[in-house]
């Protein structure tokens, strides 16, 4: 049984999202919230204190009419692996209570929050403002606390939370292999609420080092780059758009830098 | 306690130097282990009663009689779904596919046919495993997977003749089979306790860590 967990490799779930289909319809944010059981705040428009595990940012090049562009960019957790997938994520390597760790089987980052006592060194580590803090115990008004995913632990005042890429799913999927005794899971087995819900499929998601899963074929795509890649810290989300402005925004570049002078190849495989 | 001290600090500014070295001294120590000794027997006798409140299941239940009575052992009754997950209790309808009518002689049978069966009304068992909500423990990965029996971690339950009473932690509202009924947390058996140390034990043991923070919360 020992050497079998050992010597499994390991699958690095990982998410695709072609901006050129995403329209900013915001269904993954609302599939998210119901899927996760996160409450509305009186006032969402508030963002300091609403919480969305993935968020759609606007970006805009900037542009005077008529050349103004506008892009779509939704940002779950990116679930770093830092410098070669080793764990050593942001968030993770902070952390004083150990409530976040690196799952080497899965490459998902964790947040148990009844470990976490809210020092939220984490959301000052994390780059991409993934990790949401709760200021006040959620409330659920009339009927809706009905409405609440028994698979998913609701949040207390006091602890951060944040994307799990729906780890329940990847936990109900596995059970469900188990009792017909398997061990893997298919692609479509596993795939998050988001996924599922966006309506132009813009979102892909799957196992990023199985060449059968769609994402491990996309990732490769030339107009495809990660947030903040140059930070070395290995995320796990990958955007495509044929836009270079876009690409550009994923970074922070000087004025005469070449898009892509990343150190692509070190930060993936080194 | 507080009368020694109250004695002490009442003598000790009126005596003599020699007395300081004698009787008062023995009797601060004195009292001392007295109170001491007191303290530990209520911490360890009286404390851990006064942590649990008693509640009685609505009816009793024979597992052994039914044992005797089904094919397939524990999962005869306590089944997996279609999709993995599991049932835990049976529901109703389960038990009334036999218990229509009164079947044998027992009281507790005669409640549950005559107040629930009758009433389709599902039995409010308590139930002493329940884990607290940020838990995920799979069935399917144990006992299809790892090929556990039940009473590894549920004791000897199948040839219980009745049930025990439903102990609640007054503070936690979680059973006492969860912390398990020794207070100071020695196992005698693996079905002794229900915390994450006992999980993680048992994963050290057989799989060589105790796994990330995932694989058991939610």
């Amino acid at each position: 049984m020992k050497k079998e967990t050992e010597h499994k490799p390991g699958k690095k779930y990982g998410m695709v999202i072609d901006l050129d289909k995403c329209t900013g319809c915001g269904s993954c944010m609302a599939a998210c919230m119901a899927e996760n059981n996160v409450p509305c705040k009186d006032d969402e428009s508030n963002k300091l204190s609403s919480i969305t595990w993935i968020r759609v940012y606007r970006l805009t090049n900037r542009k005077p009419f008529p050349e103004t562009e506008i892009c779509y960019l939704p940002r779950p957790c990116m679930h770093c692996g830092g410098v070669g997938d080793q764990g050593h994520s942001p968030c993770v390597s902070v952390c004083p209570a150990t409530a976040t760790d690196y799952d080497h089987g899965t490459g998902i980052v964790s947040q148990i929050y009844t470990r976490c006592f809210g020092c939220r060194y984490c959301m000052a580590a994390c780059p991409y403002h993934a990790r949401y803090f709760n200021w006040w115990d959620p409330v659920w008004p009339g009927d809706l606390k009905k409405t609440l995913s028994p698979n998913v632990s609701p949040r207390m005042r006091g602890v951060v939370e944040k994307c799990s890429f729906c780890f329940h799913r990847y936990q109900l999927a596995m059970e469900k292999a188990y009792v017909e005794g398997r061990r893997d899971l298919e692609e479509g087995e596993y795939q998050t609420a988001c996924t599922q819900a966006c309506p132009s499929g813009a979102i892909t998601f799957g196992d990023l080092d199985n060449p059968d899963h769609a994402v491990a074929k996309m990732k490769e795509h030339p107009n495809a780059f990660r947030l903040l890649e140059r930070l070395q810290t290995n995320p796990k989300v990958y955007y495509i758009s044929s836009r270079e402005w876009v690409r550009r925004a994923g970074d922070n570049y000087l004025k005469n830098e070449p898009t892509n002078s990343k150190p692509r190849a070190a930060a993936h495989h080194g | 306690m507080s009368t020694s001290n109250h004695e002490a600090d009442s003598l000790a500014p009126g005596e003599a130097p020699d007395r300081k070295q004698g009787a008062p001294g023995g009797v601060i120590v004195l009292f001392f282990i007295v109170g001491f000794a007191l303290s530990m027997a209520f911490g360890w006798l009286v404390f851990p009663k006064l942590l649990y409140s008693e509640k009685n299941q609505p009816f009793d239940f024979n597992h052994k009689i039914h044992m005797d009575l089904v094919d397939s052992g524990c999962e005869s009754c306590h089944v997996f779904r279609e999709d993995g997950t599991y049932a835990g209790v049976p529901t109703l309808a389960q038990c009334a596919d036999c218990h229509q009518d009164v079947q044998g002689e027992s009281k507790d049978e005669e409640v549950f046919v005559n107040e629930y069966v009758a009433n389709e009304k599902e039995v409010p068992w308590l139930i002493y495993s329940r884990q607290p909500d940020c838990v995920f423990f799979s069935h399917a990965a144990h006992v299809k997977m790892a090929e556990m029996e039940c009473k590894e971690c549920h004791g000897d339950i199948g040839e219980s003749e009745s049930l025990k009473v439903y102990r609640e932690n007054r503070i936690t509202g979680y059973s006492q089979d969860i912390w398990g009924e020794n207070i100071a947390g020695i196992r005698k058996n693996t079905w002794d306790g229900m915390k994450m140390t006992d999980c993680g034990k048992c994963h050290e043991e057989r799989m060589g860590s105790k796994g990330p923070c995932f694989q058991c919360h939610k």
